[in-house]
């Protein structure tokens, strides 16, 4: 599983940051989404796949084997 | 429900091939509550989202726009740019609200504005409202909260909790953040009431408003003259806010962080006393609070309803909203939808409420979710352990219900306990 945000269209909810906080987190500036993990590992996919679909703003996209999108 | 096409207005819409008739007739919002479920919300709702989950609907002033109760329909609605949250093209969903359109949103409520100008008021303030910085505020969240419960307890059983604990704890909290002196509540908290109350007149609103502009303006002043080490004074000293735009969103953040935890905390503790099992697992299993917090986020949606109107025609669920018709949004019956959350209208705080509506979703998500979850997280098992006889001090049918207010929850919660 690859991770991309878009941190553009980034809100700064916080909601990936406080579901997944191994592999999301937030700048100290503007609050907007940090990758920490751009490949998490199997443990943490499951958080991750929930803070993808929670985000209110959609700005995280999960990809399988660097391109397929994953379910 | 009866179909009576001679006296409903025009739907402005023909039907589609196969659908049935009765699906055009347009609805009112349901709004009554049965007194035996303050819980629940109004009847009628559950019905409507089973049937058609987004419906037309006839609101109080003329307009057909149009209804949506579904978890699906709400939640893309609300992640949707080609809707707005501008007030001046929304038409209100109540009885009793304004006639016309609405005037646009005043500077710094950033509830009625839309991209970009909400994005540049958003940005400004995401970093002061993150996880780790709220997070940071839980101790000092467990001391208020030891020192209302010692309060409590020092004056003996039975008090009325609205007063004693729901409604200091989060405004306590809110000034801190903010660097608005506690002492002048008198000042604003009157004014903040009248805003959120439903049953004013719109010039008693706008008294209101002026009134909690006229101290935060004094107040920002201040702040420009001797920046504090607070939100308002890191605004007033690093952001490129004008002194209306200051005030303005100082005025919006302190009424937004005074009613909505308060009714969170008062109407959790009701529902947990009329579900023992579920006080009695959470008092248990303090690693239980945050998902309990989102449950009780969920079953209760305090914020029941949210507008928006299309900037263009859109299609949904099969369906055109035309450019220009508002959408009610229930998110009470969104979040009570048992196609995303099974058995709904059971409060179960093991259930993983993830993905509920009750801080919105979208651009508009509530900027104050993380200081909500801390403060609820923090409050409400620490109020069950220091007090195991927690009970009601009248039966739950005399517990004055808030339908009365944009944000729901009870006016007072009489309880009591044993003394140890």
């Amino acid at each position: 599983m690859d991770v991309h945000v878009d941190r553009d269209r980034c809100l700064g909810a916080g909601m990936c940051a406080l579901t997944a906080p191994r592999v999301f987190d937030q700048d100290e500036e503007e609050g907007l989404v940090v990758l920490l993990d751009a490949r998490p590992p199997e443990e943490q996919r499951a958080a991750v796949r929930v803070a993808a679909g929670v985000c209110p703003a959609s700005v995280i996209t999960l990809t399988q084997d660097g391109s397929s999108p994953a379910s | 429900m009866q179909h009576e096409p001679s006296t409903r207005p025009d739907t402005a819409r023909t039907l589609a091939a196969g659908e049935p008739a009765d699906a055009a007739a347009p609805v009112t919002l349901p709004t009554g509550r049965s007194a035996g479920c303050p819980f629940d919300p109004p009847a009628g709702l559950a019905e409507l989202r089973e049937e058609r989950p987004l419906a037309r609907m006839t609101y109080p002033d003329g307009h057909v726009g149009w209804l949506a109760t579904g978890w699906s329909t709400v939640r893309s609605i609300m992640g949707d740019s080609r809707f707005s949250s501008r007030y001046e093209l929304m038409h209100y969903p109540l009885p009793g609200g304004p006639e016309g359109p609405l005037p646009p949103a005043p500077l710094g409520d950033m509830t009625g504005m839309d991209a970009p100008e909400h994005t540049r008021f958003r940005r400004i303030l995401t970093g002061k409202f993150t996880v780790r910085r709220m997070r940071q505020l839980s101790d000092r969240v467990a001391e208020i909260t030891a020192e209302h419960l010692d309060a409590m307890e020092r004056g003996g059983p039975g008090v009325d909790l609205v007063e004693a604990f729901a409604r200091p704890l989060p405004a306590l909290m809110i000034c801190e953040l903010l660097g608005v002196p506690y002492a002048d509540r008198e000042r604003f908290q009157g004014h903040a009431h009248t805003i959120m109350s439903m049953d004013v007149t719109p010039e008693e609103r706008y008294g209101a408003f002026v009134g909690l502009q006229e101290y935060m303006a004094e107040l920002v002043a201040a702040k420009r003259a001797a920046p504090a080490d607070d939100l308002l004074g890191d605004l007033a000293r690093d952001s490129d806010l004008t002194d209306e735009e200051l005030v303005g969103i100082g005025g919006f953040l302190l009424a937004a962080g005074l009613d909505t935890t308060a009714n969170m905390i008062a109407h959790g503790t009701f529902a947990l006393l009329t579900e023992p099992a579920q006080a009695d697992a959470l008092r248990a299993d303090p690693e239980l609070a945050p998902q309990a917090v989102e449950e009780l986020m969920r079953y209760l949606t305090v914020a029941h309803t949210s507008v928006k109107s299309a900037l263009v025609d859109v299609e949904l669920d099969g369906l055109v909203v035309k450019a220009g018709e508002s959408v009610t949004l229930s998110l009470e019956a969104a979040n009570r939808d048992p196609e995303r959350f099974p058995g709904p209208d059971v409060l179960d705080l093991h259930r993983k409420a993830t993905g509920h509506l009750g801080f919105g979703h979208g651009i508009h998500q509530c900027l104050g979710q993380q200081l909500a979850r801390v403060e609820l997280t923090v409050a409400l098992p620490a109020l069950l352990r220091r007090f195991p006889t927690l009970r009601l001090d009248v039966p739950a049918e005399e517990v004055p219900l808030r339908t009365d207010m944009s944000i729901y929850g009870v006016h007072r919660l009489p309880v009591t306990w044993d003394e140890v």
